[in-house]
């Protein structure tokens, strides 16, 4: 079987711009990829088009996960599957509480994948073991989906929901950005958590903090849309003492 | 300018016909009431887009389809199951096509101090307290389809809750309309006094069966005395062609609290038009409401709140959803009047358009003639959130399903405003009642 995310020759526009141009990589099942790069080198633009966001178009190339080609599914269908993106912004919804926002979609997927529905009982039961690894009060259930949470709180809300639906692939989407320390350590525990052989993660990430606590199997520096290099988790350090000036001059010649 | 001259005399015909058949014939008061209420209506005629209060609602239904007085006959079809919203209610009062069922109510046990009856047999009784309040809460009004309802009342309750009397459990009365050979119109007529100190709670629910025209002609007066309570809620869940047009004047005395919501969930065309007068220091209301709307639906939300007396509070929500091709109205008016300082007055309407052909005209209103005075006012229209459903989505949930849960969350704002937990949750019900059905979507889902 091939890698877990195959990704070929991907060329992404938004509107009218063309934002990835032809980037590939491959994401091995049990493996945890970062992908660093400056501002406005498509970082988002990855995430959203895996996650399936209107208005992401591919006009070449594929984004294959575990062989399926992602394209034609909807958001639901994806996460049905198994992709999980962890927002950089997460949405607030103010009138759905927490708790009815986590069930649903949990039991969306498990009706999908032709699982019975958990009950009311069972599936506190699964939030309660999940919000305690992760230092979640029970109010921030109680609560609309992040309406009126602080920055960490979000955050850590995407963690708990990644915990609930144990996807195989997640995405996280600048998850170190506006963390403490503290939160950044409790993000990056769930995150490591959830790391098996069968499971695989991409990090996208502007700074190296973050992968001092998720180790990454290999990093991959995006600039302008492409791939510039990859390499084990020393690239990482290496781009927090040079920065990506080497990668803006690429796009200079 | 001749059709609507002719709309209404046609819906005067019903009148005319049917004189010897409306109740409480023989009472000289109310024969007089009666043909008040006819000539008002003949010079008012039927409104037109001229009037304020009619400015973006048609009376169109009116010119395609003719109404005839309900029967008895009409009263006495089967009904299988009386579609109660509530579990545990004081007492239920049941109308089939405006007729009284009395087996298919219930009105024993009520403590001592609450009267609840038929209007019909409470003018046969000759309760003496009614001739001093039909038609006196609301005076003079420059309104046809109240006026209208003046002369033809046919149907309704007359409540009352005597002095310091506490009625815990709500009053519910049900109206059930449709399954007749050809559309017929009626005119209940509710009047309910709350003595001073008093305080219940009433819902009225309105519902259609089957898919055929039909025209209710309602019109209500509340008279809340000082120190008394009254929670009035009402839910239309009228039939696809049906008209309801409701028409309510309540007052509210010194230190006394109204609290209302209205639901409206179907029908052709469903108005209500609500004006409240605090008429002494201290009285306050909240008016709330909210509405689904879809198909050619069209609804409309009139209403005046007069701050009469110093010390008084006014709050209005008003939230609604509408889909397809439907339309809503909400013209809200808040008038603080001279020497009504420190009153406070807050109104907020929002609509969410799930179609582009869906259509919503606001007109908040605010008239102050004080100094001193709290008011705001809001009026917002905006489609659901596509960042919310994107969200919602890449978690798993169907793109049917997250709509419906944006669209329940949306309405529970307004929904929570409702204070008795019973009718809250029946109303909360009937909303998702409305939301497109999940099931057949889900097997979908699952069949892939």
């Amino acid at each position: 079987m091939g890698p877990m995310l195959d990704i070929k020759n991907l060329h992404v526009t938004v509107g009218e711009k063309e934002i990835l141009k032809g980037l590939d990589l491959a994401l091995p099942a049990g493996e945890v990829h970062a992908i660093m790069g400056p501002n406005g080198s498509g970082k988002s633009t990855l995430s959203y088009v895996i996650a399936g966001r209107e208005g992401y178009e591919i006009t070449k190339g594929q984004i294959l996960f575990r062989g399926e080609d992602l394209a034609p599914m909807q958001p639901e269908e994806r996460a049905a599957k198994g992709v999980f993106l962890a927002f950089q912004y997460p949405v607030e919804i103010p009138g759905v509480t927490n708790t009815t926002f986590l069930k649903e979609a949990l039991n969306a997927i498990r009706r999908s994948r032709g699982e019975s529905e958990l009950d009311a009982m069972q599936f506190v039961k699964l939030l309660r073991r999940q919000t305690k690894e992760l230092g979640i009060p029970d109010d921030m259930l109680k609560r609309s989906v992040n309406a009126g949470f602080s920055g960490g709180e979000k955050k850590r809300n995407e963690i708990l929901q990644m915990a609930v639906l144990q996807p195989l692939l997640a995405v996280l989407d600048e998850t170190d950005s506006g963390l403490d320390i503290d939160a950044l350590k409790i993000v990056a525990a769930g995150v490591n958590r959830l790391r098996s052989p069968e499971r695989s993660t991409l990090v996208i990430t502007h700074y190296q903090r973050l992968l001092s606590y998720i180790e990454p199997d290999r990093v991959h520096v995006l600039a302008h849309g492409r791939i510039q290099r990859s390499g084990g988790k020393e690239l990482a350090a290496e781009l927090e003492r040079t920065g990506y000036a080497e990668f803006k001059a690429v796009a200079a010649e | 300018m001749a059709r609507q001259a002719i709309s209404a005399d046609q819906l005067l015909q019903g009148f005319d016909a049917g004189k010897g058949a409306l109740p409480g014939r023989g009472l000289p008061w109310l024969a007089n009431l009666r043909a008040q209420g006819r000539e008002r209506f003949r010079t008012l005629g039927l409104p037109t887009a001229k009037l304020e209060a009619w400015r973006y609602t048609r009376l169109r239904p009116f010119e395609d389809t003719q109404f005839r007085p309900a029967t008895e006959a009409d009263g006495r079809i089967n009904v299988d199951v009386i579609p109660a919203l509530l579990k545990g209610a004081a007492a239920r009062i049941v109308f089939i096509n405006g007729l009284y069922r009395q087996e298919l109510s219930n009105v024993a046990g009520l403590p001592a101090g609450v009267s609840i009856e038929p209007l019909a047999k409470a003018l046969a009784a000759g309760s003496g307290w009614i001739a001093d309040h039909l038609g006196r809460v609301a005076g003079e009004t420059p309104q046809a389809f109240f006026a209208l309802n003046t002369a033809l009342m046919d149907s309704g309750v007359v409540v009352k809750i005597a002095r310091g009397t506490s009625l815990d459990l709500p009053i519910e009365i049900v109206h059930v309309s449709g399954l007749t050979d050809r559309p017929i119109m009626y005119s209940p007529r509710n009047l309910i006094l709350v003595e001073e100190g008093a305080s219940a709670t009433v819902l009225v629910h309105h519902v259609g069966l089957g898919a055929g025209a039909y025209f209710v002609n309602g019109a209500t007066e509340v008279d809340v005395r000082d120190g008394g309570s009254l929670r009035h809620y009402t839910v239309e869940a009228e039939s696809i062609d049906a008209i309801n047009l409701a028409t309510a004047h309540v007052r509210v005395g010194r230190d006394a609290h109204y609290e209302a919501f209205g639901l409206a969930v179907g029908g052709r065309l469903s108005r209500s038009e609500v004006s409240i007068r605090l008429a002494a220091p201290g009285a306050s209301c909240k008016l709330n409401g909210a509405y689904l709307m879809r198909g050619a639906e069209h609804c409309d939300n009139t209403t005046v709140i007069e701050h009469l007396a110093p010390h008084t509070s006014s709050r209005e929500v008003f939230k609604g959803v509408l889909d397809d091709e439907s339309r809503a109205v909400f013209q809200g008016r808040i008038v603080v009047h001279k020497g009504a300082q420190k009153s406070d007055g807050h109104q907020l309407s929002k609509a969410l358009l799930l179609s582009a052909g869906a259509e919503i005209d606001q007109k908040p209103e605010l008239e102050i003639y004080t100094d001193d005075v709290k008011c705001s006012h809001g009026a917002a229209a905006g489609q659901l959130d596509a960042a919310q459903l994107f969200y919602l989505r890449s978690r798993g949930i169907p793109e049917a399903l997250a709509r419906n849960l944006l669209v329940q969350a949306f309405l529970a704002e307004a929904v929570e405003e409702v204070s008795d937990i019973g009718v809250r949750e029946a109303m909360m019900d009937k909303v998702v009642h409305w939301l497109p059905a999940q099931c057949y979507l889900q097997e979908q889902w699952r069949g892939r």
